[in-house]
């Protein structure tokens, strides 16, 4: 395929005339490859830097401009044995590595300051026991506060912002009583000191700071990490367009290199790049990622189509109007600012749990001061028993207990290939009891081979692969490869059935047997079970093309594995009986559909789910959207449609079967773990606020409540890694 | 108690040291990669001289 590159769009010009463009770069697992690379890279002349970032699969290399075709560097990696795609450095990336930044100096401030502060006050306990004098005492204190103070105005800053803007809009969030409990104790241990007391809680409030801006830095970690693979992705996935050089060519290039008036072609599936004109084809267009609007409006010649929509039924020519540079980027940053934003169920709680909880604790320390008063204690003692209740209750080990267990199991999800695309994901794959799979891609390698090509005439095996090349089915791509067509024809496809159009006024279909009329051909296959047959017909000339699969190298073990486990594992296919019978067959599962269209998918997914089955679909292609987005929790292959990745909770990459039995496992576990440090945290609380509230929480009692409570719900949360990596 | 002189602020000056060397060390990257360094920590240094020039950052 003619194919242009225009990299210009991702190299940025640094000072001294230096060039610097990132790759992501797929299958880098070790050192090893890090060092091949780098020397590989190295080697052409020109090149200044080449560095390899192993934790994001990035190369960065920067050249003395003008002296390297960029393309050469990724043409240079491919003889290494790597894919490259260009990388966009854009705004969200930076900013998210600002923000980290600025996680990590706040916590290192704390962290500082907590130690340099206790330092001080283990002496002031100490001496409390034996012979301190007052002078002494008073001293530490002074020094305590000329420490904590700047530290907690500065590293308080995420939690105290946080607070004002929730106040502003009048709600209540963790950070309310956060704020609350660090400001009166640093206020109450500054009067104190003034006055030359024997407690001060300056080692407290920090502590607090610690190890909350601890669980904010691992909580910002797992966003980073997802996100840069996210970037990868998308950059693997490629901002590309296939754009129509000639009439009767065409190319694929980078959306950057697309111009206003340029002839684009958009197939089904496809989420659109650019904004445009319609000047062939006939489709409908899913415009909920921009409008909210659910019901697909269709366009035929003459509609306008924009840049994030979503083609759904027929390939489409368009004319661009107005380039959009970065849409996938932005949109796959956008999904996945929605899926961390809708924290899982169990965040979620905890954030309710503060709006019952911040009330709850106030009215108690109140309480407790109003009770001291009452049984006759001075105003100073029963403010100061107050402000200790509401230091000891300030919900450190809460705030640690859900962040630190997602962020080791989307850790451990990671390294097992599965990226979580919705936050509750967790917490839905850990329910479900049944499993349904989608054949085709899925229980498969994703890209069958024709194996009967040569039985059809040439001219139209050409035509059949142009065909082959307006839909976005597996099949189909199979027959578009078989054909090496280049050249697509304009055709509307039916979800699920197949494709159609007409050619010099013969009516072409491409698709199910059914669908091209060629039932009685395709029986000549039903011999090889392995094989799924595609008909083409050409007018009344029909012709059956035999694509043949393999099933993922795991998937006998994975599926005998999840059987014994207990789920009820069933296969829904739109494939043919006899190929999913005899991949049931040799995967050992009993209940298998053949023959499904979406709708009958849905069907059946609603079906299991009113009996009370919480379903998993597993599935990849156009056709399994709906039925992902139906099931309880979905799966589904990092190289599906556009459309099927959109619908799951989770993706995952790779030729095995393997995550996805460890996406359920790691999910349970964590759920498991979640609520073991909610329950913990509860029964922190019950002990503590007694003892508080009873006067007995001087700030050594603090700060063993605090420290202990925080590290025991931090070591339950690594436990979420599977065992075989401990 | 004359000893508080030095030790007060020696304390705080190794603290305030070690603050400096982890902000330094933030700033200047020493976390961007913390997988690539493993690796790296056990290369063999004794790469042909091409090879090395793309090592430095």
């Amino acid at each position: 395929m003619a194919e242009t590159r225009d990299l210009s769009h991702f190299i940025r010009h640094l000072d001294g005339g230096v060039a610097r463009m990132e790759l992501a770069v797929e299958g880098i697992v070790c050192g090893a490859c890090m060092k091949v690379i780098e020397g590989g890279l190295a080697a052409i002349p020109g090149i200044t830097l080449a560095r390899v970032n192993l934790t994001d699969r990035r190369v960065a290399v920067e050249w003395r401009d003008g002296n390297v075709d960029p393309v050469r560097l990724i043409n240079r990696l491919s003889e290494l044995g790597y894919r490259a795609y260009p990388y966009d450095a854009g705004r969200a990336a930076t900013d998210e590595e600002q923000k980290t930044q600025a996680l990590l100096r706040c916590l290192g401030v704390a962290a500082f300051a907590t130690m340099n502060v206790m330092l001080l006050s283990v002496a002031v306990w100490s001496g409390n026991a034996g012979d301190i004098s007052p002078e002494q005492r008073d001293f530490f204190h002074w020094l305590s506060a000329l420490i904590a103070l700047p530290a907690a105005a500065y590293a308080g800053r995420p939690f105290f912002r946080s607070a004002i803007r929730a106040i502003a809009v009048r709600r209540l969030n963790m950070d309310v009583p956060i704020s609350i409990g660090v400001l009166l104790a640093l206020g109450m241990s500054a009067v104190e000191t003034l006055h030359h007391a024997t407690h001060a809680y300056f080692d407290s409030a920090l502590m607090l700071l610690t190890f909350l801006l601890v669980g904010r830095t691992l909580e910002q970690a797992m966003r980073r990490r997802t996100r840069a693979v996210a970037g990868n992705l998308a950059a693997l996935r490629a901002e590309t367009v296939t754009k129509f050089v000639n009439p009767t060519e065409l190319a694929v290039v980078p959306v950057a290199a697309i111009r206003p008036g340029d002839l684009v072609l958009v197939r089904p599936g496809e989420r659109i790049a650019i904004d445009g004109v319609v000047t062939e084809g006939r489709s409908e267009i899913d415009q909920s990622l921009v409008t909210g609007e659910t019901l697909p409006v269709s366009v035929s010649k003459g509609g306008t189509v924009y840049a994030g929509t979503l083609n759904v039924s027929g390939a489409l020519r368009v004319t661009v109007s107005v380039a959009e540079r970065g849409t996938l980027l932005d949109e796959v940053t956008h999904m996945l600012d929605r899926a961390l934003e809708a924290r899982t169920h169990y965040v979620r709680l905890a954030d309710r749990a503060a709006r019952l909880y911040a009330p709850l604790v106030h009215a108690t320390a109140l309480t407790t001061m109003l009770g001291w008063i009452a049984l006759g204690a001075n105003w100073h003692d029963a403010i100061i028993t107050a402000i200790a209740v509401l230091i000891i209750t300030c919900p450190c080990a809460l705030g640690l207990a859900v962040p630190a267990v997602q962020v080791v199991a989307s850790g451990a999800l990671f390294r097992e290939g599965v990226l979580l695309n919705s936050g509750e994901g967790i917490e839905r794959l850990a329910g479900v009891d049944t499993i349904l799979f989608d054949k085709t891609g899925t229980l498969t390698l994703p890209e069958p081979e024709v194996v009967n090509a040569a039985d059809l005439p040439a001219e139209r095996l050409a035509l059949a692969g142009r065909l082959a090349l307006a839909s976005r089915h597996p099949l189909a791509a199979a027959v578009a490869r078989a054909a090496r067509a280049k050249a697509p024809l304009a055709a509307t496809e039916e979800p699920g059935q197949g494709v159609r159009c007409e050619h010099h006024g013969v009516e072409l279909r491409l698709g199910r047997p059914s669908f091209c009329g060629a039932d009685r051909d395709a029986k000549i296959f039903s011999a090889d079970p392995e094989a799924s047959a595609i008909a083409f017909a050409y007018g009344t000339e029909r012709y059956v093309l035999a694509v043949r699969q393999r099933l993922r190298g795991d998937a006998v073990d994975v599926i005998a594995k999840l059987k014994q486990e207990g789920f009820a594992i069933e296969i829904l296919s739109g494939d043919r009986a006899p190929a999913v019978a005899y991949a049931a067959r040799t995967l050992g599962i009993e209940h298998w559909h053949a023959g499904m269209t979406p709708a009958d998918k849905i069907t059946r997914i609603a079906a299991l789910q009113s009996q009370g089955s919480d379903v998993l679909m597993v599935g990849d292609g156009l056709n399994d959207a709906p039925s992902l987005a139906a099931a309880a929790a979905s799966l589904s292959v990092a190289t599906a449609a556009h459309l099927a990745q959109a619908a799951a909770d989770a993706v995952f990459l790779g030729e095995r079967l393997a995550p996805v039995a460890a996406a359920i496992a790691i999910a349970r576990q964590a759920r498991r773990l979640m609520r073991q440090n909610l329950w913990f945290a509860v029964a922190y609380n019950v002990v503590a606020v007694p003892i508080a509230v009873l006067g007995f929480a001087s700030p050594l009692v603090a700060a063993l409540a605090m420290s202990g409570s925080s590290i025991l719900v931090t070591v339950n949360a690594l436990r979420a890694q599977p065992r075989e990596w401990r | 108690m004359e000893v508080l002189i030095y030790l007060v602020p020696l304390a705080l000056g190794l603290g305030l040291l070690g603050l400096g060397a982890f902000l330094w060390s933030l700033k200047t990257g020493q976390y961007d990669d913390l997988e690539g360094a493993a690796w790296r920590a056990l290369m063999d240094d004794d790469v042909p001289a091409g090879e090395k020039k793309a090592k430095n950052s």
